[in-house]
């Protein structure tokens, strides 16, 4: 037959025994064979002598067989065909388990020999009596279809499975239509033409069946045929209800996939539910089952948690008195902790703030960095987010400050800062604490928003021109963003306080024009140094003008996203947070849909400039009126423009980008573009913002450069946009979610290195 | 849907399976280096370019399943989850030696319960009618019998074969209930409820229907809470999928036609009036740097009949501590150094008694002034006929064609392990 393996070594020795006169010797041959074969060792070298071994009474030796064809099938095709006979009679065995297993195995194959063999059998085995053998069989088209699809359409095999919907098992049912699902996608995915049978049109007829069967299946093929109602278009509100009521009755699956993937249907399906009584009846009864997910595993949980993000960012009031469930155990894993947090904080109000706030700190004296950094910013955000409980979140600040834990500190600084931005000039009288710090500091987060609250209150600190004095000193040797941060702090102590401080105002931008290398500081010091010389006044209008307030983003994600994952919950890429073509795309469907893609992103772009356009208009506008309405917040943009320092860059470069950017991250503003442009940022997550906006706006030959402009602008303190310092992280956090060791920005390396396996 | 399924041991590939043709063997390596020589994995799902590896850990072994598609994460985690117990009901446990013995038989199963990477009959129960680990050999009696598993695997009643004989007819009920508590240092429950499940082993002949009552009153709305005096307040219950759902839905009766064996029936939580079974009372001081004085006290809170077993509180002590001088009336306490804990072990504590634990531990002194976290007191314990949440099995009807008797057993049990937690 093939080459022979030389006579001697292990191989030889499988060999002889797959040979031996012996039933049990085979048997245990073929054991053998099978456990190199998963160790990974090359044993396709036996291929004829294992064959000789199928055809056999023995169903565990037939399995073993055929669990080595699976493996081998594709290198060795010429072989394979000796196999067909074997199969084809196989398919015919009294035994429906074997019937099955042959069909099954076939499909497996994927070799393109055996594949024209495989149509008699599949034909008989769809109209099988036996509903086990029918169930394969409707899987076997898809795979099928997977490989080969003018096979499967010339066979008529798909008009076969569209009728097997109505079978009269819901296990055959659930299988016909995950093979359906399937076939489905890979049509959409090639492009290929609606009315082909490929596609599977959910009609109200299939809806009724789907819905019998619903109740009788197994807990998978519940799932399966749930993600096709999902698919369904409701032809009226009442159709809408029906499906509703036929579904909630699943929320008491013990199965958690089944509970999302009726929760799923549900939330899609009452979009069209206009009965205020219904809806609010439906939102009730989610509540329950959501909270039992919560005592599955802890992967499962997680899923839970991120759907439950997801859920309540669409349903406030989703789950309003259940908080008290989501507080942390200890043992908890370290990623269902961190979402559990995100919720309790959505979850807060007046009413359960006091028992968040005591978990909170609890939180904040453990032991992972991590997790304590968030609990801290979680108190932040509640400040933030409940008027009435602001004071006592500064309280909590004060005491876990007090512990001196270096990074406990420092991220209680940070905190402070975004507590100052929404309620100015309310609790200064920690400042002399937080001032009392100043030496522990050393992450230029911490330090850059102590700065910009030294700057802020300039005229209130007695020894202000000391506390920056320390800065200046060691400038040069500082991170960009703590010395953007010093030059804006300093000058605003210099317009504040005229007298005690021109000496230090010299320094600070001598030093920044002359010894530093960053293009952004030496810019924003020029253009101080120029606004100062040639009119304080527009200087104090600009660098002293008003801040909104900040407030907590109730969505992470823009409205439309938002729906879109709702409609795809318990996917990963609800889990992600993120649209599913940010992370697939490269497999079987790959390079089409990467096309499409691409030309999507132009069509994108396109309008992206447009926009671009529109917003650098009405920013002139605003430039326009600079001497009149200094405090540009009266603009519902509210970002850059209105910060403190960045006005002056704003004014030359960063300017045609400023919308964009903020509502890219907002993600609230009524801008009717702005879900086009959210979906542009997602899809360009992270570092995508820069080189997104760059790209319409143009940055006239300073490309990179403005693109930090706008990263530190909205990253750091001095520049605030309304809500990013503190509170982007957590969102930017949800987009890329924990621990996926590849944020979005590094997957493109991360593909070519599994391109190299 | 997953396209493939691989068990991992820490160092090796033992088992893999491919659904899909969109990955290569060597796929593995990559998950090798990104998760289990990775000390930092932050999360159950690793998105490494367009791959995604799901992963749940059980003992040693890694369940891996890795896809392309966007994936339905909830149904790949339940059943990883599922995999995992069907190998526990197959050998009992899973750690790489069972897989190992056993591979050709886990190869027979993931096949049976996963076709083109949708998982199919995954009932432990009924695939030990076909997937057992003695050979089959097909003949023509064998083809009639596989004929009827087969119906029955994808009947709509997959769990149950219609043919089972019994002499005697026996329901046993075990219903379980585990205690979720977190107790602040004051004193004041921060929450506690309770996971509960009931637990049913039938054998009963043919095809029995079963009727199913407990003094529960499923509270959906809270606005809605009523006078019955002993009812229960479940806020959530879940079923095993042979509980019809809309009969549940629409008049609350629990009916079913029950698997042969033992199952889960369904899975219940309830958040008010949990009658917590123990007590515990601390007063924990740091003396000085060098010293933590410890005085716990455990209440049984329960009826002087029942009484608490297999108590276990474990104490954390700071991670510089050098000895500790533990003094107990019942049980006994040693101070485990691995894992910075009092281990405080009570065979049994009768209803009301109370037992007292003083301790003292001695700290070496340390350079770094670091604040001792302290983590909360974990107690485990077993209380027989007692349900924190009050819940009572009121009646369990069998109805069968055959018409026969039938014996029904109930059992309570509360415990906690890992769930009980005591700040101070």
């Amino acid at each position: 037959m093939s080459i022979r393996a030389p006579r001697k070594g292990e191989n030889y020795e499988l060999s002889v025994d797959l040979n031996s006169e012996y039933r049990e010797k085979r048997k245990d041959a073929i054991k053998r064979v099978i456990a190199s074969m998963t160790v990974g060792k090359d044993v396709s070298g036996l291929f004829p002598d294992v064959l000789k071994n199928m055809q056999t009474d023995d169903l565990e030796q037939k399995k073993l067989v055929y669990l080595y064809l699976m493996n081998y099938a594709k290198t060795q095709p010429e072989l394979v065909i000796l196999a067909v006979n074997t199969f084809v009679k196989d398919s015919e065995d009294p035994n429906p388990l074997v019937r099955a297993l042959a069909i099954r195995t076939m499909g497996c194959l994927r070799a393109e020999k055996i594949i024209d063999y495989l149509c008699d059998p599949l034909r008989r085995a769809l109209s099988d009596d036996n509903p086990y053998v029918r169930k394969t069989a409707a899987l076997c088209v898809a795979k099928l279809y997977d490989l080969k699809p003018e096979l499967a359409i010339e066979n008529g095999f798909l008009e076969q499975l569209h009728e097997m919907i109505g079978d009269s098992n819901p296990m055959v049912v659930a299988n016909t239509v995950a093979a359906l699902t399937d076939i489905n996608a890979a049509a959409t995915a090639h492009q290929i033409p609606p009315d082909d049978p490929a596609h599977f049109d959910i009609t109200s007829a299939v809806l009724t069946k789907l819905l019998i069967a619903l109740n009788e299946c197994s807990e998978w093929g519940r799932v399966a045929i749930l993600n096709a109602l999902a698919r369904y278009t409701a032809q009226d509100d009442k159709e809408s209800e029906h499906i509703c009521e036929r579904v909630v009755p699943q929320f008491q699956h013990v199965n958690g996939a089944v509970v999302l993937a009726a929760m799923k249907v549900v939330m899609i399906h009452m979009r069209a539910v206009h009965r205020e009584d219904l809806v609010k009846q439906l939102v009730r009864k989610m509540a329950p089952p959501l909270v039992t997910l919560l005592s599955s595993p802890p992967e499962v949980q997680w899923v839970a948690l991120k759907n439950i993000n997801l859920l309540l960012q669409k349903r406030a009031d989703l789950l309003t008195s259940e908080m008290r469930v989501f507080f942390c155990k200890y043992n908890d894993p370290l990623y269902v902790k961190v979402e559990k947090l995100d919720i309790m904080v959505r979850l807060a109000n007046d009413n359960n703030v006091d028992a968040l706030l005591s978990e909170l700190k609890e939180y904040a004296s453990e032991v992972d960095v991590d997790f304590v950094r968030k609990s801290i910013k979680a108190i932040g955000q509640t400040a933030i987010q409940i008027e009435s409980a602001a004071e006592r979140c500064v309280n909590v600040l004060l005491e876990l400050i007090d512990t001196r834990v270096s990074y406990v500190v420092q991220e209680a600084v940070v905190v402070m800062k975004d507590i100052f931005r929404k309620y100015p000039s309310t609790y200064e009288g920690v400042i002399p604490t937080l001032c009392a710090n100043l030496d522990e500091l050393d992450e230029p987060e911490a330090k850059a928003s102590l700065i910009w609250i030294i700057g802020e209150y300039a005229e209130k600190i007695e020894n202000a021109d000391e506390l920056l004095g320390v800065f200046v000193d060691t400038f040069t040797e500082e991170s960009y963003q703590v010395q953007l941060q010093t030059l804006t702090a300093v000058v605003k102590l210099f317009l504040k306080k005229p007298d005690s401080s021109q000496g230090i105002v010299q320094r600070v931008l001598t030093t920044a024009t002359k010894d530093c290398d960053s293009p952004d500081v030496r810019d924003r010091a020029y253009i101080y140094w120029r606004l100062l010389s040639t009119d304080p006044g527009a200087a104090k209008a600009v660098v002293l003008a008003h801040r909104p307030p900040i407030s907590v983003p109730q969505t992470t994600v823009s409205p439309a996203l938002l729906e879109e994952l709702l409609g795809d919950l318990s996917s990963l890429a609800s889990v992600y947070h993120k649209p599913a073509e940010t992370f697939i795309g490269h497999g079987r469907v790959g390079a089409d849909s990467l096309q499409r893609k691409a030309t999507e992103v132009d069509d994108r772009a396109a309008a992206q400039r447009a926009l671009q356009t529109v917003a650098a208009g009405q920013q002139a506008e605003n430039l326009l009126d600079f001497d009149d309405e200094p405090a540009q917040a009266a603009n519902g943009d509210s970002s850059l423009l209105s910060s403190s320092s960045s006005s002056g860059l704003a004014a030359t470069q960063i300017l045609p980008h400023t919308p964009a950017a903020a509502n890219l991250l907002a993600g609230t503003s009524a801008n009717p573009l702005d879900d086009l442009v959210s979906i542009f940022g997602g899809m360009n997550a992270g570092a995508g913002f820069g080189s997104g906006s760059g790209s319409g706006g143009g940055g006239a030959g300073r490309g990179s450069a403005s693109a930090d402009g706008i990263m530190g602008g909205l990253g750091s303190p001095g520049v605030l946009s309304p809500t990013h310092t503190g509170v982007t992280s957590p969102s930017a956090g949800t987009m890329s979610p924990t621990g996926t060791g590849a944020g979005p920005g590094a997957q493109k390396p991360q593909d070519d290195l599994l391109g190299l396996f | 849907m997953a396209s493939r399924i691989d068990a991992f041991g820490t160092l090796e590939v033992l088992i893999s399976r491919l659904y899909r043709p969109d990955f290569k063997r060597s796929i593995a390596d990559v998950f090798r280096i990104q998760v289990v020589s990775n000390s930092d994995v932050r999360s159950p799902i690793i998105t490494l370019g367009s791959t995604s590896f799901f992963h749940v850990r059980v003992n040693n072994l890694y369940v891996v399943c890795v896809t392309k598609t966007n994936a339905n994460a909830a149904l790949v985690f339940e059943y990883c989850y599922r995999f995992i117990s069907i190998s526990k009901s197959y050998f009992g446990k899973v750690d790489e030696e069972a897989v190992k013995n056993n591979f050709t038989l886990i190869y027979e199963l993931i096949d049976e319960i996963c076709d083109f990477g949708y998982p199919q009959n995954s009932e432990a129960d009924t695939l030990k009618t076909y997937i057992t680990t003695e050979s089959i050999i097909s003949s023509a009696f064998q083809a009639e019998e596989s004929s009827k598993i087969t119906s029955q695997a994808t009947g709509n009643t997959s769990w149950r074969r219609g043919d089972v004989k019994y002499k005697k007819n026996e329901a046993f009920v075990d219903v379980v209930e585990t205690v979720n508590l977190s107790m602040s240092a004051k004193g004041t429950v921060l929450r506690a409820d309770v996971d509960g499940h009931i637990q049913m082993r039938a054998y009963l002949t043919g095809t029995p229907e079963c009727k199913f009552g407990l003094n529960d009153k499923l509270v959906i709305d809270r606005a809605e809470r009523g006078s019955i005096a002993d009812a229960v307040e479940l806020d959530d219950c879940r079923f095993h999928q042979c509980v019809r759902l809309t009969e549940f839905d629409s008049d609350r009766t629990i009916s079913f036609v029950p698997p042969d064996g033992e199952f889960e029936l369904m899975r219940y939580r309830s958040t008010s009036n949990v009658k917590l079974p123990l007590r515990i009372m601390t007063t924990v001081n740091e003396v000085g740097t060098s010293q933590v004085t410890y005085i716990v006290a455990v209440k049984a809170n329960f009826g002087a009949k029942l009484s608490a077993t297999n108590v276990v509180l474990r104490i954390p002590t700071p991670l510089n501590t050098t000895s500790v001088e533990c003094k107990v009336a019942t049980g006994k306490a040693k101070y485990v150094p691995a894992e910075n804990v009092v281990s405080w072990k009570i065979p049994r504590v009768q209803g009301g008694q109370e037992c007292t634990f003083t301790a003292t531990a001695d700290l070496t002194s340390t350079t770094v002034r670091q604040v001792w976290a302290r983590p909360p007191i974990d107690v485990d314990f077993q209380v027989l006929m007692f349900t924190a949440s009050g819940l009572i099995v009121r009646f369990l009807k069998v109805f069968e064609a055959g018409g026969y008797n039938s014996i029904k057993w109930v059992r309570y049990l509360t415990k906690a392990s890992g769930t009980y937690q005591v700040r101070f």
